[in-house]
């Protein structure tokens, strides 16, 4: 049982090509450095057959060379050359399953403080996060930093593996702290569902097969509430109902032959339909969805996560960065905001500080008016400060050179988002949120 | 389109992804009825291509609009075949904004050759070829020799390729799923002014805001096609019924066995001593420079079939077929700082 059989049956993958629809969850692994990510992602594959036979050898060969014991599963995701010296993760690994029940796209994210810049990157596009701690150390600075951010990326559905059971011969109480430590955390950040479960990644218990370690345990496996978690959280938005107001970020003008133009850009926010009545943003002239057309042929409407251009009725100047939107309930259009921002700058952010914002599709100056404070990862709590240092998370007010469109985050993941870029470097420095933290039952305010 | 009411109750009760399904088996059901195998495959897997194909839509309006010379690296593979039909998606009724440019080892399958002037024909848009042999006379590169692989040498003339024409922004089919270092790029990757990518400084890439903005000198190599699988590639060929190269399918070809493949006996391919010439019938899995490309045995004629031999395959694309990631435990990462793809 310690090593894994290094034969396996040919993957399920023929019935999954020829069964039912499936749908998709995207999944990020967060937590601590050496708490075993990516040892449990590699055991979620190899015990769903996910692997090929010439990357299981691959794997035993690189374990072997490197003297880890038979197959280290780390290095099915860990494969850089940095990453199997170090053994740790430097930055994230994108792959790909299918079960009979779905598909998942899953980011195994590093969990060193260094590259937390990876971390975020990998959960922000994910609809739940596996955060696994170990068990024999409880939460560390990290863990909490890891769910701090996720959360306020707005992943609001987490597993949890408390992990490295096996360390403390699957000790009930252990569990129970580490269950109510961390459920108490994804409570105040507003998380919707947490579900914890013993797990030890090396040996695979409760990870893909249910186990008799603990028999105390009654709950799924890591698979059983992967595969039983809502799908496509991410496009769905807080707050928001169906049939809620569209919007469309201009990413490039498409010119009709014999005259006219139609606006390219992904759809989100509500559907966008034939015959709505339109405002184009940030200058807020109106007009009507003459057309919804694709390569295929036109639409009469077309759902959230949906590339398509759009013909107006009336000839307005419409050009990249400009946002259609349904003429109710439009975003705010400001010059001035309030926003989270994760900052991962090599310099402090201070006051006075220009950047450049890129939002939706418009890319313009930006100047830090004020840095307000920073969110303290273990006390949940906005403390006042003067500046932002590298992986800090903090509240600051921008000033644009150009009006923006935005909705707050929580409403609206494409309008409330954006990212700070540095103008001599290029480099993407910060990553930004649309309004405040939203802590439950902590203070929401550094500085009155 | 013909139940209008029944499309909005379905809406109101799906999920985003079903959606978009949804919308899109409306818009082209009369297009796709006349595949008649591929319809009912098509309905089945519609939620998840569907949302790949627009996510990879979106990259290229990014891509094209933020670059100044951006270009679409194109093998004549499966990959960049799809890449090419979403392309089309992306920019019709216009033209394409950017060429297309073929990174040519000189080592090639006339199939191939063939199939890219074909579809570049059609499509009406405009090809670069960048030929390895070039670096070779200019003696940029040292010539491996007549049988030798040419595929690390493609990294020299593809940068060649860009410092000429001054590209800032390179689309190519590369997908995640194809190697451990793959897995670990960005959509966008930022390449320094010698073309080199650097895995421990990748830049935050968050949500959907992929920023390509570079310095004069600087590149980024644009993916947008990192969540597919192979898979996905050809549930998709298949929904949307795309020309492939006919190697792709099973035929009759000559091979000698090394290196554990089956390499097809041509100009640059011939037997050693020792090797033994069989005719076999074979097809290929991945298309690249012919001398490193191995054959798999297969009676898969249809994409179809092709399909269920994917799915049931216990061997990784580049295992089965590529000789070149077999000299070393990390030969893509060290490919890829060096300039590679």
């Amino acid at each position: 049982m310690p090593a894994p059989e290094r034969t396996q049956t040919p993957c399920g993958a023929v019935e999954h090509a020829t069964a039912a629809p499936m749908d998709l969850l995207r999944f990020a692994s967060v937590g601590s450095v050496d708490d075993g990510k990516s040892t449990l992602i590699g055991r979620l594959l190899f015990d769903t057959r996910q692997l090929f036979e010439d990357q299981i050898e691959a794997v035993a060969a690189a374990s072997e060379r490197r003297g880890v014991g038979d197959v280290d599963l780390a290095f099915v995701t860990d494969g850089l050359r940095a990453e199997r010296e170090q053994g740790i993760t430097i930055d994230v690994a994108y792959r790909y399953a299918a079960t009979p029940r779905r598909k998942f796209i899953i980011a195994d994210c590093p969990g060193h403080v260094q590259y937390t810049r990876n971390m975020a990157t990998g959960a922000s596009t994910a609809d739940l996060a596996l955060l696994v701690v170990d068990a024999t150390v409880g939460l560390r600075e990290q863990t909490r930093r890891h769910a701090c951010i996720a959360a306020l990326l707005g992943v609001d559905q987490f597993v949890v593996c408390a992990n490295k059971m096996d360390l403390v011969d699957w000790d009930e109480g252990t569990f129970g702290k580490v269950a109510s430590e961390i459920s108490s955390l994804t409570r105040r950040l507003g998380v919707s569902s947490t579900t914890v479960i013993p797990t030890s990644a090396l040996f695979g218990d409760y990870v893909v097969e249910p186990s008799d370690a603990a028999p105390w345990y009654q709950g799924p496996t890591v698979l059983g509430a992967l595969e039983s978690a809502p799908a496509g959280r991410w496009a769905a938005v807080h707050g928001r109902h169906r049939g809620a107001a569209s919007r469309l970020p201009v990413q490039w003008v498409l010119r009709q032959p014999g005259g006219g133009r139609s606006y390219a850009g992904m759809v989100n926010g509500g559907t966008l339909r034939r015959g709505d009545r339109i405002v184009v943003l940030p200058e807020g002239r109106e007009s009507t969805v003459a057309l919804i057309e694709t390569y295929d042929g036109p639409l009469p409407e077309a759902p959230v996560g949906m590339s398509v251009s759009v013909h107006l009725a009336d000839d307005l100047d419409v050009s990249r960065g400009d946002l259609i939107s349904s003429a109710d309930d439009p975003p705010r259009v400001v010059d001035e905001l309030e926003a989270t921002v994760c900052w991962f700058g090599e310099r402090e952010l201070r006051a006075g500080e220009r950047l450049q914002i890129k939002h939706t599709t418009r890319v313009t100056p930006v100047i830090v008016e004020d840095v307000r404070a920073r969110l303290d990862v273990n006390a949940l709590r906005l403390d006042p400060v003067e500046e932002l240092r590298d992986n800090d998370i903090g509240v600051v007010r921008l000033k644009t050179a150009t009006p923006l469109a935005v909705d707050l985050y929580h409403q609206d993941r494409i309008t409330g988002s954006f990212v700070l870029v540095e103008e001599a470097t290029h480099a993407t420095v910060a990553a930004g949120m649309v309004g405040e933290p939203e802590l439950v039952d902590g203070e929401k305010h550094g500085r009155s | 389109m013909t139940n209008a009411v029944e499309t909005n109750d379905r809406m109101a009760t799906a999920a985003p992804g079903d959606e978009l399904a949804n919308a899109r088996g409306e818009a082209s059901g009369t297009a796709r009825t006349t595949s008649s195998g591929a319809t009912t495959s098509s309905c089945r897997s519609a939620d998840h291509l569907d949302l790949l194909e627009s996510h990879a839509v979106f990259v290229m309006r990014e891509v094209a609009a933020e670059s100044e010379r951006p270009v679409l690296l194109f093998s004549g593979g499966k990959d960049s075949a799809v890449l090419l039909h979403l392309a089309a998606k992306a920019f019709r009724p216009g033209g394409f904004p950017f060429p297309v440019m073929h990174i040519d080892t000189g080592h090639n399958f006339s199939e191939v050759l063939e199939f890219r002037d074909r579809r570049i024909a059609e499509l009406g848009e405009r090809l670069l070829v960048a030929k390895v042999q070039d670096s070779i006379d200019r003696g940029r590169v040292l010539d491996p020799g007549p049988g030798a692989s040419r595929n690390r040498l493609q990294t020299a003339t593809l940068l060649d390729a860009i410092a000429e024409h001054s590209f800032d922004a390179c689309i190519g089919g590369a997908r995640r799923d194809e190697d451990k270092a793959r897995a670990k790029e960005r959509v966008l990757s930022f390449r320094n002014a010698f073309g080199q990518w650097d895995p421990k400084r990748q830049r935050p890439e968050l949500w959907q805001l992929y920023q390509g903005r570079v310095q004069a000198g600087e590149q980024v190599r644009a993916f947008p096609l990192s969540d597919w699988t192979e898979l996905d590639i050809w549930q998709y060929v298949l929904r949307e019924e795309l020309e492939l190269p006919s190697i792709y399918f099973s035929h009759r070809r000559e091979v000698v066995a090394r290196d554990g493949m089956l390499l097809a006996v041509s100009e640059w391919v011939q037997p050693g001593e020792g090797e033994e010439v069989t005719e076999e019938t074979v097809r290929f899995r991945t298309v690249g420079d012919a001398t490193c490309t191995g054959a798999v045995r297969s009676k898969a004629s249809t994409v179809a079939q092709v399909i269920a031999e994917v799915a049931a395959s216990r061997i990784s694309e580049r295992g089965a077929t590529r000789a070149d990631d077999r000299f070393s435990e990390t030969a893509m990462e060290d490919r890829k700082r060096q300039g590679y793809f």
